[in-house]
Parts: C-alpha cells; sequence; structure tokens
C-alpha cells in the first residue's frame, strides 16, 4: 500500500522569500522519484515538506488525494547523517518507531531483528552510533525508516557523505530493499549519475522549481549507463542544473 | 613505566598537608603569619577525637539532610524550568525576566527573606540552599536543550511522535550532557551556601559547629570543620560526576573525563536498564 505524493502549485521558504515556488509534482504509488538540483536548490525543503515538517506557503500537497497535515508515520525520513539518536543502541534506534507509535513490546523484537539483519548489521545489536561506521550508520537509518512498513520512504542525499564503495553498496542495498517492499521513494541527491541508476523518473529542481521531469530509460542497472538513451539523458541533466539559477556557487559536486 | 594516579594524587594530598605542618610547627612568620595556626597534626588528633563523638556525626547528618534536600529540589525544579524555558515562548517571557533578577542576588543574602518566610531555621537552610543550586541547574539546562540537534527531533517528529515524546525521547537525553555540567556546578555551590547559612542562622550542622568552634577560640576545631566540609563536598560532588558520567556514557570517550573514579570497564551494560526506561 504505497502512497501517493502530489503537489500544485506549491510554494515553500519563508514568507516573503519562497525557495521554491509553483512546483508541481506527482509521485506514483510506488515508483522511485529522484530529485537533483544545485545546493540551496531548495531539494531539502521540497523533501521537508513532503515529510510534513515544513508547512507550504501556498499551493497544494497532497497524499493519496487527501491534504497532507503535519508529519506522520506513514512517510518515513532518512537524513543524510547524524539524524540517529546517539545514546540509544543500534537496536533501540531501529526500535523508536514502534515504541513511538506504541506498539507492544513483545511485538517489536520480530521487525527489529528482521530490519537489522536485511541492513546487514546483525550482530551489531547493542552498539551505540558513534561506533559504527558512516555506512553502517545509514544502514541503521535505513532499517529504522523500514521498520514500521512506512508507505512511503523520503531520503535527503542519504549517501551523499559516503566514500564512492560504500555509496555503491547502499544504493543496491536499497534497490533490494525496495524490490520487496515496492513503497512510494523520493530520493534526493546533488549527484546525477545517482539519481539516474535510482530513480524510475528524475525530478530536476532549478530557478526556485521543477524545471523538468524525466522518465529514465534502463534505471537500476549499472551497466546501462553505457546505453546512448541513458548517456544523453545524463548529459541533459548536467545542462539543465548547469542552466539552472545557481544561488550558491556549486562546489566539487560530481 | 608512570605510577598509578592514585598514588600521585595521595601524594600530591599528603604533601600539602606536610608543608602546612612545617609552616606552622616552625611557627613561619613570613609577611603571612603560621604562628597562630594549628599544625596538622593537632587538627590530625582533634579530627580522630572527634569522630568519636555522637556530636560530630549529628552534625554530619544535618548538613547532608540539608543538603541532599536542597539539591534534589534545586536539580527537580531546576531541570523542570530550564526544559520550560527554552522550549516554551510564553514561559520565557513570563518567567524569563523574573528569574534573571533573582539570580544575581546570592544566596546567602536571601537569609533575612528565609527567616521571615520560614517557621523554621530548618526550611529557611534548605531554601537557600536550593536557591543556590538552582540557578546553575537552570541556566545548564536551559542552554542544553536549546543546542539539541533540530535533526533528533525532526526525526521522532516524522515518526509520528508529539510534543511529550519528543521531550521523553529526545530534549531529556539529548540535553543530559549539559544538565550534568550544571548539576555538577550546582552541588559545589550547594555547598558554599548550605556552610554559610548554618553558620549565620543554623542549629547545630558542620558549618554551625565550625563557627561556633571559632567562637570559643578552638582552632584545631575550626580546621575540623573545614576539613570535613572539604571532604563530604569532595565526595558528593563525585558522586554527581559519577552519576552523570554513567548516564552520558554514550558521549565519544574524549568527553567523558579521567578522575580518580573506577571508570566501568564496560560502560553500555551499566546504562542499559536506564535507557530503557527512558525510552518507554
Amino acid at each position: 500500500m504505497s502512497l501517493r505524493l502530489t503537489a500544485r502549485g506549491l510554494c515553500l521558504g519563508h514568507p516573503g522569500h519562497p525557495v521554491l515556488d509553483g512546483v508541481d509534482l506527482d509521485v506514483a504509488p510506488g515508483e522511485v522519484l529522484t530529485v537533483v538540483g544545485v545546493s540551496g536548490g531548495g531539494k531539502s525543503t521540497l523533501l521537508r515538506a513532503l515529510a510534513g515538517l515544513l508547512p507550504p506557503l501556498g499551493g497544494e500537497l497532497l497524499a493519496d488525494g487527501r491534504p497532507l497535515r503535519g508529519p506522520g508515520a506513514e512517510r518515513a525520513l532518512v537524513f543524510q547523517e547524524d539524524g540517529l539518536l546517539p545514546w540509544r543502541t543500534v537496536r533501540r534506534n531501529v526500535e523508536l518507531p514502534l515504541a513511538v507509535r506504541r506498539t507492544p513490546r513483545a511485538e517489536r523484537s520480530g521487525p527489529v531483528a528482521d530490519w537489522i539483519g536485511r541492513v546487514g548489521l546483525a550482530g551489531l545489536e547493542r552498539r551505540l552510533p558513534r561506533e559504527l561506521s558512516g555506512g553502517q550508520r545509514q544502514r541503521v537509518q535505513l532499517a529504522r525508516a523500514l521498520v514500521g512498513a512506512p508507505r512511503a520512504v523520503l531520503m535527503d542525499e542519504p549517501f551523499g557523505a559516503l566514500d564512492a564503495q560504500t555509496r555503491a553498496a547502499m544504493q543496491q542495498l536499497l534497490l533490494s530493499v525496495w524490490e520487496k517492499e515496492r513503497c512510494t521513494v523520493v530520493f534526493v541527491t546533488h549527484d546525477v549519475d545517482e539519481a539516474l541508476l535510482l530513480g524510475d523518473r528524475v525530478a530536476v529542481l532549478g530557478g526556485g522549481t521543477v524545471a523538468a521531469v524525466h522518465a529514465v530509460p534502463y534505471s537500476r542497472d549499472p551497466a546501462a549507463r553505457s546505453e546512448p538513451a541513458v548517456a544523453a539523458l545524463r548529459e541533459l541533466l548536467l545542462a539543465q542544473l548547469s542552466g539552472a539559477g545557481r544561488p550558491v556557487p556549486e562546489e566539487g559536486s560530481p | 613505566m608512570r605510577p598509578p594516579r592514585r598514588l600521585v594524587r595521595a601524594a600530591a594530598l599528603l604533601a600539602s598537608a606536610g608543608l602546612w605542618q612545617l609552616l606552622t610547627s616552625q611557627h613561619v612568620r613570613l609577611w603571612v603569619r603560621f604562628d597562630h595556626l594549628p599544625t596538622a597534626v593537632e587538627v590530625w588528633r582533634a579530627f580522630t577525637a572527634r569522630l568519636g563523638t555522637a556530636e560530630y556525626w549529628q552534625d554530619l547528618a544535618d548538613s547532608l539532610r540539608r543538603i541532599g534536600g536542597g539539591f534534589l529540589l534545586a536539580a527537580v525544579l531546576g531541570v523542570a524550568l530550564g526544559v520550560l524555558t527554552a522550549r516554551s515562548r510564553w514561559a520565557a517571557d513570563l518567567l524569563g525576566p523574573v528569574l534573571e533578577v533573582v539570580r544575581p542576588v546570592p544566596a546567602i543574602a536571601l537569609v533575612p527573606v528565609a527567616i521571615m518566610l520560614f517557621p523554621e531555621n530548618e526550611q529557611g537552610i534548605v531554601f537557600i540552599t536550593c536557591t543556590a543550586a538552582f540557578f546553575p541547574v537552570l541556566v545548564a539546562t536551559r542552554h542544553a536543550v536549546r543546542a539539541v540537534p533540530p535533526l533528533w527531533e525532526e526525526a521522532v517528529r516524522t515518526m509520528g511522535g508529539g510534543r511529550a515524546r519528543v521531550l521523553w525521547s529526545v530534549v531529556l537525553p539529548g540535553a543530559l550532557p549539559g544538565v550534568v555540567g550544571g548539576l555538577s556546578v550546582g552541588i559545589g555551590v550547594a555547598w558554599i551556601c548550605v556552610i554559610s547559612a548554618e553558620m549565620v542562622s543554623g542549629q547545630f550542622g558542620v558549618g554551625y559547629r565550625t563557627w561556633s568552634a571559632y567562637t570559643v577560640l578552638d582552632y584545631p576545631g575550626v580546621f575540623v570543620g573545614m576539613a570535613t566540609i572539604g571532604v563530604l563536598g569532595w565526595a558528593t560532588s563525585g558522586t554527581v560526576e559519577l552519576i552523570g558520567r554513567r548516564l552520558t556514557a554514550w558521549l565519544p570517550p574524549a568527553a567523558a573525563g579521567r578522575s580518580a573514579a573506577p571508570a566501568p570497564v564496560r560502560p553500555a551494560p551499566a546504562v542499559r536498564p536506564a535507557r530503557q526506561e527512558a525510552g518507554v
């Protein structure tokens, strides 16, 4: 039961200083939509609004056609880093969404152990976040996001701080999890290759709105990177990103 | 290899007692005069003699009860009001100015107020002790709560957590390291004020006994009182530190100070029951 997320004429930011304006976007149930854009272009703002943490200044934000009001457990959020509670062990971090919704203790241990295993952290249940590597911490975040069976997962550059190898492993982990769960995923990244690998569609943020949305041919196939259609789309995305209004000069972006 | 740190610490204490003995027994008169002060040996004799009296232990119990009551009250009030003023603009606007005006007044200056307010000296002393310890706890808590990364709160809110859940699962544990710092300062200030208050208005208690020893020219007795305060103060702040370190064992090791107190070899199991309670 995955969620449809819709934005119509959405305006976000501070009153008088909208970061995004006139955003129209429709994320189909079970789809992976990747969102690319330059730094400061409003990617995180959009994601926080979808999570319900940021009330819109104007326009409509709908979940399954109903107005989206505030945060809710059916939309899980994954942060770039430091989203874990550092005083909680791996197990108790993963358990947190179930504790928040008052699942009886006896019914928590099953899904918690299951998800810790699925993200490959079995045996590390008693570790504290500081005793884990950056990649392991993101695995915990993934398990924590999915343990409550959310209908949509919102990810804010979750692999942005990882080294290339770990990042590739995490991308494969995310895809294998998504293949089974088929929840709606909105994945924000500044990395065009990551956006093409993971997304069914790629939305480009630029000039304070959604500049374009492209369907990805051959997505989720690293080998398809050399396909002319993918290569052409990659060039197009890079061109759109560099042509987009850039409030902050881009540095070190791949 | 370096000698054990406890040995070094004990040696430092002994050496300063030795220096004391040397200065006083030789009647050293530089600009400051040591010839009127009791020697370390005299103080030690008076101390061991006092240890055998019931009166000494009664004084100790009186002072400990006063500081225990005042400090616990201050800890609860300080944390509660600190969280409230940090999290609610209404509370900050209504309580903030009052607290800021009262805060610079030294707690010991409240002795007349305490005498007028309370029917018995006893309650007045606890009141003064509590006021003294309250402000460090309040200020530390307020800062610590404001410094909790908003990300943690947002994480819990996106799980569907409300205000109470955020408070219990994020704000309180997240602010705990700062609160522990405030408690540590607070227990020290509480000792200063309980002793001063006992000297001014107390009946019984270590401070009262120290002052009354001075009034009858029992100088070794004064130093017995001072040594007692020193040891008790050290023991209580050490206890607060130890409990604080256990509760914040999740902090990176660099942030947790080293001390003579036996560090838990495996910090995690010692803390787990507390964490489980805090997480419900």
